[in-house]
């Protein structure tokens, strides 16, 4: 009897604990997540006003549906997303294909160079690449484009430009997280698999057909659910290399809504971008769970 | 590690072509990817001048510490902008340590009701992208609690992040359930026990969880954005913005102020690269 009950008074010691270790994590959470989560909700019905705001209903989703810029901002980030999701997982994938059967040392130096760029902040690469893609024919990449007798061109300037520049900079530039996971995947495919694959007469492209590819599914899943979800919330290369312009060719959904709500402080508008944005994001995130997601158990 | 090689133990002379393409490639990438920084260096080092066309050269033209000189003098409070985001960071960084080191380690080891759900609960808030919560977020810490230009404004939202408990709850369900028992039934408490016992067993865990922290608080740059508008206040990040607003030609104590910005975290990199390296992977394992 006695051993129940200091058990039951241990368990109830506890519970106590629990509850105090996860307390301050809770309150956090309740204060600045979902009680933001909710009131943009509730925003999103209102016109917004300093002195009071006025419940609307529905008109900010009616007219955000309607403008022409929202689902221009749309296609901009659908295109940026595209841009850069797949073209980035083949590079990373390339580069970590070559590096993981290198020796140890080599395989450290070259994560950490790759790595170095994502340690920069997105002011300091986007002020640096402001520079590179400088409209003159002295700015470094039109030097360099003239080498292969391509003419100047206005990168940032030009509204045909603007968002290949954006994409550029990604192409060139952000791939070290990406090839640090693939590199970890590709160490943990057991060697045996290629030794077989040997035995049998495999090529390389075989080799990497039929073991690398299939194994590294979740891997590549995973990449490109973040990847996608981080793309579509792209702001602050739009934020700092062209504002967005030129005319509305880099404006992305969230630089619309962050100029809707910090510019002309339309939180109700900014609000209900933001939640279809949000919608957007989560129905891609479980379709391609489903869709790709089918069978990555092993 | 004869991945690609063939299995026999002498290397052939097609497998040494292999290898020095490959190493050719990868070196092209790294110098590539490693470009716009040595770019960034180099032009830092030139002359303060105004400089909309200058003619840019991969090679310095000048060494010299004007421009680093400049970007300082721009403001009087250039120093306090480093200052000022070491202080975030660091709030930010003890914050999340503490706070989502103990309730991972409560949701992983410690039953109690409703620990699934707010679990669950915070699995979910880390699906929403932030475009949604900003918003509110301003009108409660600007409007609601009046802290715009304070410390609090920029270290309160940061001080614990979902991402950062799900990641220690991870790592401490793997820790042997049986090690903690013993601990209770000679009597520590749970306080005790994950002083004692769970935190070094973490240290990992935690090293990575602080550093991803860091520099994530240290490079973040939108939300100061909003909330800071004194001089004072600024974090580099943001001084280094309203450098680049104001003085659109002068490109090479921009590219200082972008060195300055990026620095800390390099020589972070190089003295903890272990733990920026494994920060990247212990993320994305599968759950």
């Amino acid at each position: 009897m006695t051993i129940l009950r200091k058990r039951r008074a241990l368990r109830r010691e506890d519970e106590k604990w629990g509850y105090l270790f996860v307390a301050p994590a809770v309150i956090l959470f309740l204060l600045f997540t979902a009680y933001p989560v909710l009131n943009a909700f509730r925003v999103s019905f209102q016109k917004y006003r300093p002195l009071g705001s006025t419940f609307i209903g529905l008109q900010n989703y009616k007219s955000t549906l309607s403008s022409s810029l929202f689902w221009k901002a749309l296609w901009n980030t659908v295109v940026y997303t595209v841009g850069c999701v797949p073209v980035s997982l083949v590079i990373s994938l390339g580069l970590s294909i070559l590096l993981a059967p290198m020796r140890k040392w080599v395989q450290t130096i070259f994560k950490a160079a790759y790595y170095l760029p994502v340690l920069a902040s997105g002011v300091t690469l986007s002020i640096v690449w402001l520079w590179i893609f400088s409209p003159f024919e002295t700015g470094i990449f039109n030097q360099i484009l003239g080498v292969l007798h391509i003419p100047s061109q206005n990168w940032l300037g030009s509204s045909k430009t603007a968002m290949l520049s954006l994409l550029i900079m990604v192409w060139l530039g952000n791939h070290g997280k990406n090839i640090i996971i693939y590199c970890s995947a590709l160490a943990g495919i057991p060697n045996d698999l290629y030794e077989v694959a040997d035995i049998e007469g495999a090529s390389y492209f075989v080799k990497i057909r039929c073991i690398m590819l299939p194994l590294l599914k979740p891997t590549t899943l995973f990449l490109t659910v973040t990847g996608i979800i981080t793309s579509f919330q792209v702001f602050q290369s739009a934020y700092l290399m062209t504002g967005g312009g030129p005319n509305h060719a880099t404006t992305t959904i969230a630089y619309l809504i962050f100029t809707n709500a910090f510019t002309y402080f339309d939180f109700g508008a900014a609000c209900a971008q933001a939640l279809l944005m949000a919608l957007i994001t989560t129905v891609f995130a479980v379709f391609q769970f489903k869709f790709m997601g089918s069978d990555v158990e092993y | 590690m004869s991945v690609f090689l063939k299995s026999t133990k002498r290397m052939q002379r097609s497998d040494r072509v292999y290898v020095a393409v490959s190493l050719l490639i990868l070196l092209i990438a790294a110098v590539v990817m490693l470009f716009p920084l040595y770019f960034m260096v180099i032009t830092s080092l030139d002359r303060p001048v105004e400089a909309a066309s200058a003619n840019q050269t991969l090679i310095p033209r000048y060494v010299t510490l004007e421009s680093y000189k400049f970007f300082f003098q721009f403001s009087d409070h250039s120093l306090r902008w480093i200052l000022n985001s070491a202080i975030v960071a660091l709030c930010v960084t003890a914050g999340n340590v503490l706070v989502a080191g103990l309730a991972g380690y409560a949701f992983a080891k410690i039953s109690f009701r409703g620990s699934r759900i707010l679990f669950w609960m915070f699995l979910i808030t880390m699906m929403i992208p932030y475009q949604v919560i900003q918003i509110p977020l301003y009108m409660l810490i600007i409007n609601t609690f009046k802290l715009r230009d304070t410390y609090a404004a920029l270290i309160l939202p940061g001080l614990c992040t979902a991402y950062n408990i799900f990641l220690m709850k991870q790592f401490t369900t793997t820790l042997p359930t049986e090690i903690l028992e013993s601990a209770k039934i000679d009597g520590c408490s749970q306080p005790q026990i994950f002083t004692r016992i769970v935190a070094p067993l973490s240290k990992t865990v935690l090293s990575v969880m602080a550093i991803t922290t860091f520099m994530d608080s240290w490079n973040n740059f939108l939300w100061p954005t909003l909330v800071i508008t004194k001089d004072e206040m600024k974090t580099i990040q943001l001084g280094l913005t309203s450098f680049r607003f104001q003085n659109s030609t002068f490109f090479a104590p921009m590219m200082a102020g972008a060195c300055i910005a990026a620095l800390p975290m390099f020589i972070l990199f190089f003295a903890l690269q272990k733990y920026f390296l494994e920060g990247v992977t212990i993320g994305a394992v599968k759950g």
